[in-house]
């Protein structure tokens, strides 16, 4: 239920009052209010959810998150075994 | 899709895993709060790839689970009515109340609808002038803005004919009434990383202080999952208790202000009942006096009515992480999600929909066979 799913900004509009935007998940393209993301423009990635944006999700965080990551696999990966079950299974 | 495939990557869970196994030396039991983390956890395996001894239970953030029964009742009521149009979520549709589901009421004329999102309703209500548009504004804090929003616009534009059954949950009274339990086995806690993109983090300081419990706000992807429950075992091996942010691209410690400001003022906070818990203090949203020309409970004057729920459903330990779905005998035998018994069978995002739907009911069984054949044998 609360779900949300990012998105990347393809274009603003004004629709009875609401700043809008088209959205684009993936191959789908919605419309989603950006009332609660004053700061989010085109090209962003904003989180959606109900049709409401309401966050833009921040690169540099992502990528700051993800290279930690990546060096901690890059100290541990020498001294543990790996387990079948995760290394088998395809990214989904 | 970008920031989601990279936090799918299997070598760096694996290494995730590793690091808890490497720092772990006794066992800990972690409640993900949030239905979205229990399904994600669940369909990925999650709670079984971490070494043993760290042991993940499942909390009470699924708001489709814990909406209760009375109030499926009084939905089914006013969508009953030939002069409404009732609208709703489509995980609502299917939850039964004491007399069927919304989608049998549905095929038997009742015109309900679907919506994508709750502003959908202003537009139905445009069209359809001579009946009433009730939206079921049902969700925690995430879903409080957009529904906030419906009922904000329907004044602002004098849109007479909306109105909202509101049953709204509030995640911090949820946690602080798990920890009072004298049964509580919860160490630490995933915190909900959307209903947090929304609050932001500061009410969790004082519960993190006051028990002595880590907090870390977590999303809901394999790695986001993981890496939060390393940080929370980090904590936990360190024997400290603050709140941490896993999910920094997405939240920070303010959450969404803007949202947060048409929320206050569309809604306040109220005493709630949570289905399979009981009540709550504090632990919901109700429309503010000012909006009561929207409110469907006054509109329609939907009495209190009285429910049961069957006495073998152990739905209300397993949201506060005291049992495990197997731990109940009606669990995929004569309670499916087809024919659920209780809260946490009645939505996808509940425990032991989650589950079921990914085949642990079959583990049951074959370990209940195994003892019959070692009898026999």
């Amino acid at each position: 239920m609360c779900l949300a799913i990012s998105g990347k900004v393809l274009e603003e509009f004004n629709k009875g009052g609401l700043r809008m935007a088209r959205v684009q998940f993936g191959g789908i393209i919605r419309e989603a209010a950006l009332d609660y993301v004053p700061e989010a423009k085109v090209g962003d990635y904003v989180l959606v959810h109900v049709g409401f944006a309401i966050s833009t999700v921040n690169a540099e965080e992502a990528e700051r998150t993800y290279k930690l990551l990546e060096e901690m696999d890059q100290l541990t990966e020498l001294n543990a075994p790996v387990v079948e079950e995760v290394s088998a299974r395809k990214p989904q | 899709m970008k920031y989601l495939d990279e936090y799918r990557n299997p070598r760096l869970a694996q290494s995730i895993i590793n690091e808890i196994r490497r720092i772990q030396t006794r066992p800990w039991v972690i409640m993900e709060v949030c239905g979205g983390q229990t399904h994600s956890i669940v369909k990925h395996g999650i709670d079984r790839l971490l070494p043993d001894g760290i042991e993940l239970v499942h909390g009470p953030g699924c708001p489709v689970c814990v909406t209760p029964l009375e109030t499926i009742d009084k939905a089914h009521v006013i969508a009953a009515r030939p002069d409404v149009i009732f609208c709703s979520f489509g995980d609502m549709l299917r939850v039964p109340g004491s007399h069927g589901d919304l989608f049998t009421l549905k095929s038997q004329g009742a015109d309900i609808r679907v919506v994508y999102s709750p502003l959908d309703c202003l537009k139905i209500a445009h069209a359809n002038p001579d009946k009433k548009v009730v939206f079921f504004a049902i969700g925690f804090e995430t879903t409080a803005p957009a529904n906030a929003m419906l009922v904000f616009r329907a004044r602002q534009e004098k849109v007479s004919n909306v109105s909202v059954l509101v049953s709204h949950s509030l995640v911090p009274p949820s946690i602080t009434y798990i920890l009072q339990s004298p049964q509580n086995r919860v160490q630490g806690f995933l915190g909900p990383g959307h209903v947090c993109t929304i609050m932001g983090y500061r009410e969790y300081e004082p519960i993190a202080d006051r028990y002595k419990v880590p907090i870390v706000i977590t999303g809901f992807e394999p790695l986001d999952l993981l890496e939060g429950t390393l940080m929370t075992v980090r904590q936990l091996e360190a024997g400290t208790a603050t709140v941490e942010n896993q999910y920094s691209r997405v939240l920070d410690r303010d959450g969404n202000v803007p949202a947060r400001k048409l929320v206050n003022s569309v809604f306040e906070v109220s005493d709630r009942r949570w289905r399979g818990v009981g009540w709550i203090s504090k632990s919901g949203y109700k429309l503010r006096w000012e909006y009561r020309e929207h409110d469907a409970e006054r509109i329609f004057e939907v009495k209190e009515i009285d429910t049961n729920e069957p006495a073998i459903c152990i739905s209300g330990q397993i949201l506060k992480g005291i049992k495990k779905p197997h731990d109940c005998p009606a669990f995929g035998t004569i309670c499916t999600p087809l024919t659920p018994l209780g809260a946490t069978m009645v939505s996808a995002e509940g425990a032991c929909a989650a589950y079921y739907a990914y085949g642990r009911h079959l583990d049951k069984q074959k370990a209940e066979a195994a003892v019959l054949l070692g009898g026999a044998a």
